[in-house]
């Protein structure tokens, strides 16, 4: 942004985080958490679109029965190179890396992260991790799916597991850095007057996400490092070749990876409680029960590991027991989302694009949650274990879920980022596109998946039936490309072009509202007071505690 | 870290210790040690794992394990468990002298922990040395012939060197940790002098490296015949 004329705003607006300094230099090496929310976002979207080309190397594959292009073994390498971009490198760090990162210290009202140096330190952890990804991919890429079973990633396999491992390892370290820092900064750097139960649902999330991160994270990494001590030493841990315990290895990895998802999730869920409230002009029904629902989901997501591994020898109790839990998750997850039609409900509901991303996440969110029941229950697991009913439902979960909030909080907090608008109505069908696309790509699969088709095959030739529903779904992968596509190019085309918004756009109400758009350096010129209550979208009330501000403000500083 | 310096060189010219990001000081070591312990559950998770595959093993290969446990040193580790006590009160003493804003005594405690550090990484190699020499380390130049099942006392000490070793590796992250502190409490830097909070995270971890091997010393070197 260049100089605002003086006609236009009677106070100079303050210098925004992105006019302070210009050399690469004052962005590779800055503290501001904006800013490195900015690199973040930068480095998740490049690691989106290599993941997003293997995905779509998968679906060319599998439209002929007897595949298209790749052989099995580079079949294999690409469908692991998919889930592991995926998952370590997009989906894990896109909410809390970048919309975390630049709105926890917001709506707090703080000026920054408590350590401002680790979170640059979580970036550049972050990016080492990706280095070491590409040159796994020179190198030959793996095969191991992003699961890394024993003992085939320790003893059997030829690709570059060593160096993969070590790119998961340095990349759990960059999440558990963000998570000290988000847990550091909600606990202790909250505004005068910012009680827990002001803070918006967003930073309970954030909260919650942050728990599960620095509990499970540690885990995947010694879990992996043992792995790669396998590998080289040839000691047995993992290996029942070698006196180890392959099951083992599995319980391990799913404590982790299992809670995993609920980091993927739950930020996810955050980003929709800001925005179905914004958009209905409603406060959050039931806020406190979207709050401790975050939590419950954190605690219970540590007790369910064991229904990954129904059919892999554990014992049919422990099964019983870990379905049961399984089933509880339901229960917070199903509170989110009727709190969250709840708050919809008699709302003056406004369909921007967030919103719009919004709607598309309870309705994806609900199908991926009810047919997760499907994979809990034990019985009908057996049937559907490792087939591409699993990877509907997951995929209904994690880019359903996170990825249409991903989306749908870039949206929203756009003009908070930059101070400018993208041009609405190619939002809108962006995330139009992105609904029918997914829905096309992934409905078919739960059909297919019960017939029968295992997931992580290249081919099908003997079941030659199931290529109309592979077609639908390759087809449906092509229509998400190009929903995922457009917000590319129309939100670079808005930071030049897109129309100079105000402060608030959106006439939202939380905290991170209340400063410039784009904010400055230090986010706030003066310490904001809170006076008000989370989501005051009340009218009336809102005015009446505009009147009584004074006092209040007395009241809390007194 | 030049712009992060250049950010903060405002605050830092009136307040000292002080990161502009905080209001006030109690508020900035509030913010160090909520975020202390949030790193130290996550180390404990950390080498929970291990614990976990420990228990998993030695259940499973109990008489195996009481036989390879027989080629450890219990002496030679049970004085290094004594020296890092030793360590952890030096630690203890070190973070009271900071409080007290005592130099002296702070140099002179952390001063002792660094031998502490210096000494228990001696002995540890000594150990290793030992075991390379009795072609106990993991790997294609392993041979054992002792009561143990060779594959089973390989992976004993698999993870005899993983766990010490994550362990040593603390240690001489500690050795670095507190060779820094010393020094700025040497040059008189401000930002450990005029807040005891920076010594008294120091001491935390180091106080957690401690833990971690009075867990480490009877589960490899004082094994029961079962």
């Amino acid at each position: 942004m260049s100089a605002v004329p003086a006609t236009q705003a009677p106070a100079p607006k303050p210098k925004s985080y992105l006019e302070n300094g210009h050399t690469v230099a004052s962005w590779l090496l800055t503290g501001d958490h904006k800013r490195i929310a900015i690199l973040y976002l930068i480095s998740v979207s490049i690691f989106f679109l290599v993941g997003g080309i293997a995905a779509g190397m998968i679906r060319t594959e599998l439209l002929l029965p007897k595949g298209v292009f790749l052989e099995n073994d580079s079949y294999n390498k690409v469908f692991t190179l998919h889930g592991i971009v995926m998952i370590f490198f997009f989906l894990i760090p896109a909410i809390p890396a970048v919309l975390g990162n630049f709105l926890i210290p917001l709506m707090v009202g703080a000026r920054d992260l408590a350590f401002p140096r680790l979170n640059l330190l979580s970036w550049y952890v972050y990016m080492a991790a990706g280095t070491l990804g590409v040159i796994v991919i020179l190198l030959g890429g793996v095969d191991t799916g992003w699961t890394f079973y024993t003992p085939y990633s320790s003893l059997y396999s030829n690709s570059q597991v060593g160096l993969t491992i070590a790119a998961a390892f340095l990349a759990g370290f960059s999440s558990i850095f963000t998570g000290i820092n988000f847990i550091a900064t909600i606990h202790k750097m909250r505004a005068p007057g910012l009680t827990w139960f002001r803070l918006p649902l967003f930073v309970w999330a954030h909260y919650a996400t942050s728990v599960i991160i620095i509990l499970g994270t540690p885990v995947i990494a010694i879990t992996l490092l043992l792995v790669g001590v396998e590998r080289v030493f040839r000691i047995g841990i993992f290996s029942p070749e070698l006196g180890g315990d392959p099951i083992l290895f599995q319980h391990l990895f799913w404590f982790y990876s299992h809670p995993a998802v609920y980091i993927m999730i739950l930020p996810a869920m955050g980003v929709i409680s800001e925005l179905i409230s914004a958009f209905s002009r409603r406060p959050v029904f039931g806020y406190h029960f979207v709050a401790f629902s975050s939590l419950a989901i954190a605690g219970l997501g540590f007790l369910v590991w064991g229904h990954h591994m129904f059919v892999s020898g554990q014992s049919m109790y422990q099964g019983v027991v870990f379905s049961l839990i399984s089933f509880l998750v339901a229960v917070p997850s199903a509170i989110k989302v009727f709190n969250w039609t709840a708050t919809i409900y008699k709302g003056t509901v406004k369909l921007d694009t967030p919103m719009i991303y919004a709607l598309g996440f309870i309705g994806l969110f609900l199908i991926g949650g009810l047919t997760g029941l499907y994979l809990s229950s034990m019985a009908t697991d057996i049937h559907l274990h490792d087939t591409y009913f699993v990877v509907a439902h997951f995929h209904y979960v994690m880019v359903g879920g996170t990825i249409m909030g991903y989306l749908g909080g870039i949206h929203f907090w756009w003009p908070k980022m930059f101070g400018r608008m993208y041009p609405d109505n190619w939002g809108k069908l962006s995330a139009v596109i992105v609904f029918i696309g997914f829905n096309l790509t992934f409905m078919p699969q739960f059909v297919v998946g019960y017939l029968g088709m295992p997931r992580r095959y290249h081919y099908y030739y003997l079941q030659p039936e199931f290529q109309p529903y592979h077609i639908m779904s390759t087809l449906g992968s092509s229509v998400l490309g190009v929903g995922y596509f457009m917000p590319v190019l129309y939100l670079l085309w808005s930071l030049k072009y897109g129309k100079k918004v105000g402060d608030n756009p959106w006439g939202a109400s939380g905290l991170e509202w209340e400063t410039s758009s784009p904010p400055p350096t230090t986010n706030f010129l003066e310490m904001p007071i809170v006076t008000k209550e989370v989501y005051t979208y009340d009218a009336e009330k809102a005015e009446e505690e505009f009147e009584h501000r004074q006092e209040l403000i007395e009241e809390v500083t007194g | 870290m030049a712009a992060i310096a250049a950010e903060q060189a405002h605050s830092h010219d009136h307040h000292g210790p002080l990161h502009h990001q905080f209001e006030d000081l109690d508020q900035q070591n509030e913010a160090y040690l909520v975020g202390m312990w949030a790193f130290l559950v996550q180390e404990v998770m950390f080498f929970g794992a291990l614990f976990l595959t420990y228990t998993l093993m030695r259940w499973q290969y109990p008489m195996d394990w009481y036989f390879a446990h027989n080629e450890l040193d219990w002496k030679l580790a049970g004085f290094n468990t004594f020296n890092l006590l030793l360590s952890s009160f030096f630690a203890a003493m070190g973070v009271r002298s900071a409080q007290l804003k005592d130099r002296k005594g702070v140099l002179l405690w952390l001063g002792g922990v660094l031998l502490c550090c210096l000494v228990f990484l001696g002995i540890k190699y000594v150990e290793y040395a030992l075991k390379w020499e009795h072609h106990l380390v993991p790997g294609p130049s392993f041979f054992y012939q002792g009561e143990a099942n060779p594959g089973v006392a390989q992976m004993f000490f698999g993870l005899y060197f993983a766990m010490t070793g994550l362990h040593g590796i603390h240690v001489a992250v500690g050795l670095i940790v507190f060779g820094i502190l010393w020094l700025m409490w040497y040059f008189r830097k401000t930002i450990v002098t005029e807040d005891y909070m920076p010594t008294e995270m120091c001491g935390l971890y180091w106080h957690f490296v401690d833990l971690v091997w009075i867990f480490l010393y009877p589960l490899f070197y004082l094994i029961p015949h079962p």
